[in-house]
């Protein structure tokens, strides 16, 4: 194998992990957002509110879906910025 | 004007709109024809991918399941959306990156092997199939109700309408008819809703109903809007509109599996095959999300201004004053009164008014009287049925809303069910001229030969979701919802996942894993849904939920098998290094 080709191996193994450990905070937060506080631990959190609505029915029926969405445009962002780093960004949408 | 020349102007508008977008956006080649020649904006196919998305059951059924369930039915609104997060992180720009028309493309590829690719070609065709049944049914219904026709006839006209559109113009055609239809969609499902926030929370924005006061006029105090439902579901005997359900084991598997199965349903995912690169990729899935969620964060919002309006307006009133759309709707058979007590007045409480749907017999009925019905009558004090498939359609006249409101509310029903059906017919037509007959079949077909068998197969296609759109079994469709998503969840998701996040998976593997998740899911829905009544599930997991125990079968057997088999090939493990990298993304090709 040669310089160049292990070095360029090299890159694409650290962007792979790069990429992984965005991957697995972003859904760590989504099964937090949705699982968690809408179904495991929603009793709990009802004892609060926001707003009229107790938090916890709140969480299951609209605030999971605002963390979905600010999730995704996350995800676009720090992938996007790994690209770039990584040079593996390209033009055109 | 009254209301049927509104539906016409309405119904006849849209669909001129469509039919107008279809012939100015016909396909002439395959990549045309399957990924609309990957040149469609990310902000375009989000929205296309939103209407693509949400079905008539969305539009119609959703906001009446929260109504009635209140709690309960957060597993919809977080499933149907959860999804799209799994869909973007784990799946969408890989297979845009490795640039095939469609997914079985992928698993035949990936586990360099025909068999696997028949696997997917049949489990696409049955998924796409079972959930087709239900628009077209949609269609129908809608159809029937506006134009006073029978039902067969408004299948046949929907039918007509997206043989059109989807077979002419490809999934070109269809992306910008759905945008279209989004945009019907959106105006459709909230106008109601703000004229109905503003009367009861003072808000004009719908979506914060939730956390709004009560302030329609003649309210003694304000107060928050869920407080007082959760005191008025008490004083009729429900449980509190926002308490849990008992059952989390349940809640937690069926909303994995409609996450899990969204993430793996053919339509949406070729949906994204249809722009240019990786990075438009990621910025698609995310408008998708953010036009889903307009309508996602209102239906909450609705079900709740419904169940509010509904009490008030029928509960402890008398039936000689019942307003118009109640009679109406009685008069369609979705909405009864039995007088239990004999005094004239109709008490909504919990509990079943009599046993199953209702039969009337209006030989007897009186005149200005309720219909009689024949069912067996529940000891319950609950005197009023309703099909909670009403909620939407109804919520307009039981807010006293101008007619114009209404035919607008048909017209979003009828787009969100073509919408649907229209992508629906694309996976069915390619995954039977592409994969099954270029790919397994006859490999030296041409272009031109190719697209004509797609035709072909979405008007055989069309022609069968019409027949059972006619005559449904027995309730089939609504228990077939079940079958598309447990599916989508135990084998095309884990297949996918495991096609791109590991090397080491092979074919032995990832068809014994396939096979065995879908053996065991199709088998407990079957068993549970068509063989007994009971309702005797095992650990309290009910059909909806099986495919999440499904796809965890899949991941098991296929991993165990991949490691007493030999690896995949070279070649097959450096695609896999090479999907994972964005760049290169190219255009999305048929080859």
């Amino acid at each position: 194998m040669t310089n160049t080709s292990s070095s360029s191996h090299n890159l694409k193994n650290n962007y792979w992990k790069a990429n992984l450990s965005i991957t697995f905070k972003l859904l760590l937060v989504w099964f937090f957002a949705s699982f968690g506080c809408g179904i495991l631990f929603k009793e709990y959190l009802d004892q609060f509110s926001i707003g009229g609505a107790p938090l916890g029915f709140w969480m299951a029926q609209q605030g999971s879906i605002l963390c979905f969405v600010l999730l995704l445009i996350t995800y676009s962002f720090l992938m996007n910025k790994l690209d770039q780093k990584y040079g593996y960004d390209e033009e055109g949408e | 004007m009254d209301q049927t020349t509104w539906n016409f102007i309405f119904i006849g508008i849209t669909f001129s709109v469509y039919i107008g977008i279809a012939i100015w956006s016909r396909a002439g080649s395959t990549k045309e024809y399957y990924t609309a020649g990957g040149s469609v904006s990310p902000f375009a196919n989000g929205m296309a991918t939103a209407a693509d998305w949400m079905s008539a059951a969305t539009f119609i059924s959703m906001a009446g399941g929260i109504a009635a369930a209140g709690y309960g039915a957060s597993k919809f609104l977080m499933g149907w959306t959860g999804g799209f997060v799994l869909l973007t992180t784990l799946m969408v720009p890989y297979l845009r990156k490795f640039g095939k028309a469609t997914v079985p493309d992928f698993v035949g590829d990936r586990f360099y092997s025909n068999g696997a690719r028949l696997v997917a070609v049949i489990c696409a065709i049955f998924i796409c199939m079972t959930y087709i049944m239900g628009q077209m049914r949609g269609v129908g219904i809608v159809f029937s109700r506006l134009f006073d026709i029978e039902i067969w006839m408004g299948v046949m006209i929907g039918g007509g309408i997206v043989f059109f559109y989807a077979g002419l113009g490809g999934m070109k055609g269809i992306t910008y008819t759905q945008v279209a239809q989004y945009c019907v969609m959106v105006f459709a499902y909230t106008i109601p809703v703000i004229f109905i926030s503003i009367i009861i929370t003072g808000n004009v924005i719908p979506q914060l109903g939730l956390i709004g006061n009560y302030v329609k006029e003649g309210a003694e105090n304000s107060q928050p809007l869920l407080e007082k439902i959760n005191q008025i579901s008490v004083d009729l005997g429900f449980r509190e509109y926002t308490a849990g359900t008992g059952n989390k084991l349940d809640l937690f598997c069926i909303t994995a599996a409609l996450m899990v199965g969204t993430a793996g349903l053919p339509h949406v995912i070729v949906r994204f095959f249809t722009v240019k690169s990786v990075k438009a990729v990621r910025k698609s899935a995310f408008w998708t999300l953010s036009f889903i969620a307009i309508i996602y964060l209102t239906a909450p919002a609705l079900g709740m201004f419904a169940r509010t309006n509904f009490i008030e307006e029928i509960n402890e009133k008398k039936y000689q004053n019942a307003p118009e759309w109640f009679v109406n709707w009685e008069n369609q058979g979705m909405i009864a009164w039995v007088d239990k007590n004999n005094d004239g007045i109709m008490q909504y409480r919990a509990g079943n008014v009599f046993t199953g749907k209702p039969t009337f017999n209006d030989t007897n009925r009186l005149e200005n009287g309720p219909r009689l019905v024949t069912n067996e009558i529940d000891s319950s004090a609950n005197e009023v049925y309703y099909d909670k498939d009403i909620i939407v359609l109804a919520n307009p006249e039981m807010a006293g809303l101008p007619k114009w409101v209404i035919a607008l509310v048909m017209a979003g029903c009828v787009a969100a069910a073509l919408s649907t059906a229209a992508g629906l017919l694309l996976v069915l037509s390619t995954s039977i001229s592409h994969d099954l007959m270029k790919k397994i079949i006859k490999p030296d077909i041409s272009d031109k030969q190719e697209i004509r068998y797609a035709r072909i197969a979405s008007f055989g296609a069309l022609v069968i979701a019409a027949y059972f759109g006619i005559n449904p079994p027995s309730s089939f469709v609504a228990k077939t919802v079940a079958f598309a998503f447990g599916l989508a969840a135990s084998s095309f998701f884990p297949t996918l996942i495991m096609g791109i996040f590991s090397k080491r998976i092979n074919k032995e593997g990832a068809i014994a894993g396939m096979i065995s998740g879908i053996g065991f899911t199709l088998s407990y829905i079957i068993y549970f849904q068509f063989w007994t009544e009971s309702k005797d599930y095992w650990m309290g997991i009910s059909p909806e939920g099986v495919g999440f125990l499904g796809m965890i079968i899949n991941f098991v057997v296929a991993f165990l098998v991949s490691t007493v088999t030999p690896p995949p090939p070279q070649e097959v493990q450096d695609m896999v290094e090479e999907i994972r990298i964005p760049k290169g993304s190219g255009e999305a090709t048929h080859h």
